[in-house]
């Protein structure tokens, strides 16, 4: 039971006008979607754009009343109050980070929540013959017996898939596929895609991959602000990689910095051929051979997409804190040094702010004083005993010069709002007075007023001299603040612009692509 | 009312607590016909409880870096079976013999806070194996005999401050001692009140600091009374003694010291305090360590109290300091608690345990009784966090807690959530 649109292709799914909001937040404003039956339709935009929450509707994670606007699939507006209605209806979501059960076999993970009964007990013989079944249509060659945690995560992707056609999927969705993929196992995935498509299976794909996205969407959805911009044809429109970027970043750049004049001076702090490997995974690389450097009083960005590794290559660098250390040095003020504990890192002039406050950043049983001074105690101790005027003092100092809205430095850290959060981490790393301040995602989660102040107090922090490397998702901001821009894909530095250089569209281009600039 | 609130809130968190201890003594004492407040029965409570007591200082930062120890009965009554056996059979002096008890708890110490910290088995297990492991040892090494101790080292468990000085009526060693404590508050208070005024912080009024002393002064003269006043030879407690010392020190580190910062740091979110340059696996071996010290020198104290160590020593001892800790107001999350709290906490368990017992009740509604005291506490802690308000109860154990914060849960998911599981 399909509808016909005008051009008399069959339409599967139409989200008309959804609209959904958060405490203060608008994350979906009247955004349409129209997929057809049997294309591959590609959903593109920046982070924060709202492409996870549109399919968070769509799938029941959000449930019916959450939001408005309508849901018409197969010619019938649904109601989904929660996954499991979705996935009765066929339609069926594979996220970003995986849904498997690592201790248990591919073919249990195949029909976890799903399992073959007779006279209620698990017929395991069905189960293995379905599941051979469904291993060769996803073109994976694994015992069924394996368990999940021995294959590596582009295999872990198939038996998603398998386990979505065990559901008898009618419209797949998957929120960035290939991110955690390399080349040949994405290809492989892309493929299989395509092979879908050609049984009927229409899927919708979210990938910050646009030479993916060229290569096997039929139509794209372009998402901004939470909103719907447009939707290409890929063949009839002829759109290139250039043409979604346009889509994507089309927004106009408000003025939303303080003013600054730089006043930069030499190279004082530079990594060379930094590698890191995975963490758990053997073989995978996170950081390849990343050369950069930083000069005195300048403000370095650091652009890439979630994932491309641009925290795993600041937490490295800082101290170790993240990964496994292949090879690379670090050099500051022309000498080599080692740094291999975050302590070493503090005591050689450097800070981290984090991206995560509340996960990484902060302890939130903490008060503002005791999180002030958390990162250098020393300066406030005298034989390793807390001088309480001293913490006090210090905390009262910078909750003034940087203007932190609390009515105590006895406040704990948990009630204030995030602009004033992140003051108080930043009050935490000034404190420890370093020469390289990296500051991942300063912004995130902060109001436009509170933006411009820390945007200030960056420029402050580079005025006395030192150096600030800002990692950011938004470009706009990367652009208004930084002196220079490094673009980060897949773990490598793909290029390095200078601030008249750049702009939003040649930025993503590097971000996207493995195409080393010239 | 308000003026009420302004008593008992502020910066004293404290001060909620010692309420609820205050009414179950008043209550006690009005049902028992004053049996409850004797000398007598005091110094029994006291000397009954003091190495709980002990093993809550050492449990409350344990369970504020976020870990949790089964294992200190077992390494109290390890510890004092050696050591009886040491004095006995090697011959060592009593001092030597709590020289080498120290040592000895150490080294399990560090036994446990290897596998924790830097092999990280959760300490639940390790301490599990630990509570099996040196029992056992306890009953190998003692052949399950019981083991007398020396007079000297039986003054350790039993002994009180001796007599000195004219005949005042009065114990005059723990006269004195009271008043030093009384005094010692009063000067602290006060420069805390200077100092906090000359930074510009907020200080209660005056009426209210003065009433604080008045009633916290007078507390420690009765109690003063009490012991000084007790039948001819007993007197302030030589355990009680020692815990009083161990409650300045550990109070003392935990709230002043960068180790103690460190602790409530790791405890309280352990990767910002890792991103912040504290060394994680360092504290929680201390911690850890530090644990089994205390626990030696608990059953050390045991075994100069009952005058012979035997092998069901300590049995049961490790759920009586959990409990006493989490009474006191920490989280079983990490991150809160304090050492008075937890002081606080043990004592309304034995003011409890003493005063059912002065009524009459078996032991076994006595049990019951604890238990649901236990579970209330925590449950009305629980209920506050979720409710992100204060019931009546909960405002009695507000100022208890390091802080009372409410957090919400985190709307965003992203790879960084990933990143910080997997480091």
């Amino acid at each position: 039971m399909t509808t016909l649109d005008t051009q008399g292709e069959p339409i599967l799914l139409e989200m008309r006008s959804i609209t959904k909001e958060f405490p203060g937040v608008k994350a979906l404003s009247n955004v349409s979607l129209r997929v057809m039956a049997g294309e591959i339709h590609a959903i593109c935009g920046e982070n924060g754009a709202g492409k996870s929450t549109l399919m968070k509707v769509l799938s029941g994670v959000y449930p019916y009343g959450s939001y408005t606007g309508d849901i018409v699939y197969q010619a019938e507006t649904q109601q989904f109050k929660d996954i499991r209605a979705s996935e009765a209806a066929g339609i069926v979501i594979i996220h970003q980070e995986l849904a498997l059960i690592p201790e248990l076999s591919i073919m249990e993970n195949i029909f976890l929540g799903n399992e073959p009964t007779k006279w209620g007990v698990i017929d395991w013989a069905e189960a293995r013959k379905r599941s051979l079944e469904l291993l060769a249509r996803v073109g994976l060659r694994e015992d069924p017996d394996t368990p999940i945690k021995e294959i590596g995560v582009g295999k872990q992707q198939l038996v998603e898939i398998a386990k979505a056609l065990n559901k008898s999927v009618k419209l797949l969705i998957l929120d960035e596929p290939t991110a955690a993929l390399n080349e040949s196992d994405s290809q492989h995935l892309l493929d299989l895609i395509l092979g879908l498509k050609g049984r009927g299976i229409t899927s919708i794909i979210i990938s910050h991959k646009l030479n993916e996205i060229e290569q096997i969407a039929d139509e794209i959805t372009i998402i901004r602000d939470g909103k719907s911009i447009e939707t290409l044809n890929v063949k009839r429109d002829g759109v290139d990689e250039d043409r979604i970027i346009k889509g994507m970043v089309g927004r106009t750049l408000e003025s939303r910095f303080p003013d600054h004049e730089p006043k930069i001076g030499e190279v004082f702090f530079e990594v060379k051929d930094w590698t890191v490997g995975h963490p758990q995974i053997q073989d995978r690389l996170i950081c390849k051979g990343s050369n950069f450097f930083v000069r005195r009083g300048e403000i370095v960005g650091f652009a890439g997409l979630m994932g491309a590794g641009r925290t795993e290559l600041a937490r490295s660098v800082f101290g170790h804190s993240y990964g496994r250390f292949i090879k690379g040095q670090i050099y500051k003020d022309g000498k080599p040094i080692q740094l291999r504990s975050v302590r070493a890192a503090i005591d050689a002039g450097l800070g981290y702010v984090t991206e995560d406050r509340k996960s990484l950043g902060l302890n939130l049983l903490d008060d503002i004083k005791t999180t002030t001074v958390a990162a250098n105690l020393r300066a406030i101790s005298n034989y390793s005993v807390v001088d309480d005027r001293k913490e006090f003092s210090v905390a009262e100092e910078y909750r003034k010069s940087l203007r932190t809205k609390t009515p105590s430095v006895e406040e704990g850290v948990a009630k204030l709002s995030g602009g004033n959060q992140q003051k108080v981490v930043l009050a935490k790393w000034m404190f420890t007075d370093p020469d390289l301040l990296i500051l991942d995602e300063p912004t995130r989660g902060i109001d436009v007023g509170a933006k411009y102040e820390i945007y200030g107090i960056i420029q402050r922090l580079a005025n006395q001299g030192k150096g600030v490397i800002v990692i950011s998702s938004e470009l706009p901001e990367l652009l208004g603040l930084s002196d220079r821009i490094y673009t980060i894909f897949e773990g490598a530095i793909t290029g390095v612009l200078d601030k008249n250089e750049a702009s939003q569209e040649s930025l993503m281009k590097l971000m996207t692509s493995s195409r080393k600039a010239a | 009312m308000n003026a009420l609130k302004k008593l008992f809130g502020g910066n004293t968190r404290q001060f909620g607590m010692i309420f609820a201890l205050v009414a179950l003594i008043v209550f006690f004492q009005i049902f028992t016909d004053g049996r409850t407040l004797t000398p007598g029965n005091v110094i029994n409570l006291f000397n009954g409880n003091s190495y709980i007591l002990i093993l809550a200082i050492g449990m409350v930062l344990v369970i504020i870096a976020g870990h949790i120890d089964l294992s200190v009965g077992s390494v109290a009554a390890f510890v004092g079976v050696f050591v009886a056996l040491a004095m006995r059979d090697w011959g060592l002096p009593w001092w030597a013999g709590v020289l080498f008890g120290l040592l000895l708890g150490a080294v399990i110490g560090a036994w446990q806070g290897f596998w924790v910290a830097y092999v990280g088995i959760p300490a639940f297990i390790v301490t599990l194996a630990g509570m099996l492991l040196f029992r056992g040892f306890n009953q190998f090494v003692g052949k399950s005999n019981t083991i007398p101790v020396s007079k000297d080292f039986q003054y350790l468990g039993s002994g009180y401050l001796p007599e000195i000085g004219p005949n005042t009526g009065f114990n005059n060693l723990t006269l004195l001692l009271g008043i030093v404590a009384a005094a010692f508050v009063v000067i602290m208070s006060l420069r805390a009140r200077a100092t906090n005024k000359a930074l510009g912080a907020d200080v209660p009024e005056l009426w209210v600091e003065v009433t604080k002393l008045v009633l916290i002064c007078g507390a420690i003269l009765y109690a003063t009374y009490l012991f000084a006043t007790g039948r001819p030879g007993t007197s302030f407690p030589i355990p009680g003694l020692i815990l009083a010392v161990l409650v300045l020190i550990y109070g003392f580190i935990a709230d002043k010291t960068v180790l103690g910062r460190h602790v409530y740091a790791v405890g309280g979110n352990r990767h910002a305090a890792e991103l912040s340059g504290v060394q994680s696996k360092k504290v929680n071996f201390m911690v850890m360590m530090n644990m089994s010290v205390l626990a030696g020198l608990a059953g050390m104290i045991f075994v100069g109290r009952s005058t012979a160590s035997g092998p069901f020593d300590g049995v049961g001892w490790e759920l009586d300091a959990i409990a006493a800790v989490f009474i006191g107001g920490a989280a079983v999350t990490g991150g809160v608690g304090t050492v008075i709290g937890s002081i606080v906490g043990g004592l309304v368990m034995a003011v409890l345990n003493n005063g059912l017992q002065l009524l009459g009740v078996g032991a076994d509604l006595t049990q019951i009784i604890k238990g649901l005291v236990l579970l209330a506490a925590v449950a009305f802690d629980v209920y506050n966090k979720s409710q992100g308000k204060r019931s009546i109860t909960g405002l009695l154990l507000k100022n208890f807690q390091r802080n009372n914060n409410e957090i919400k849960p985190d709307e965003t998911t992203s790879t960084k959530e990933v990143i910080s599981k997997e480091a």
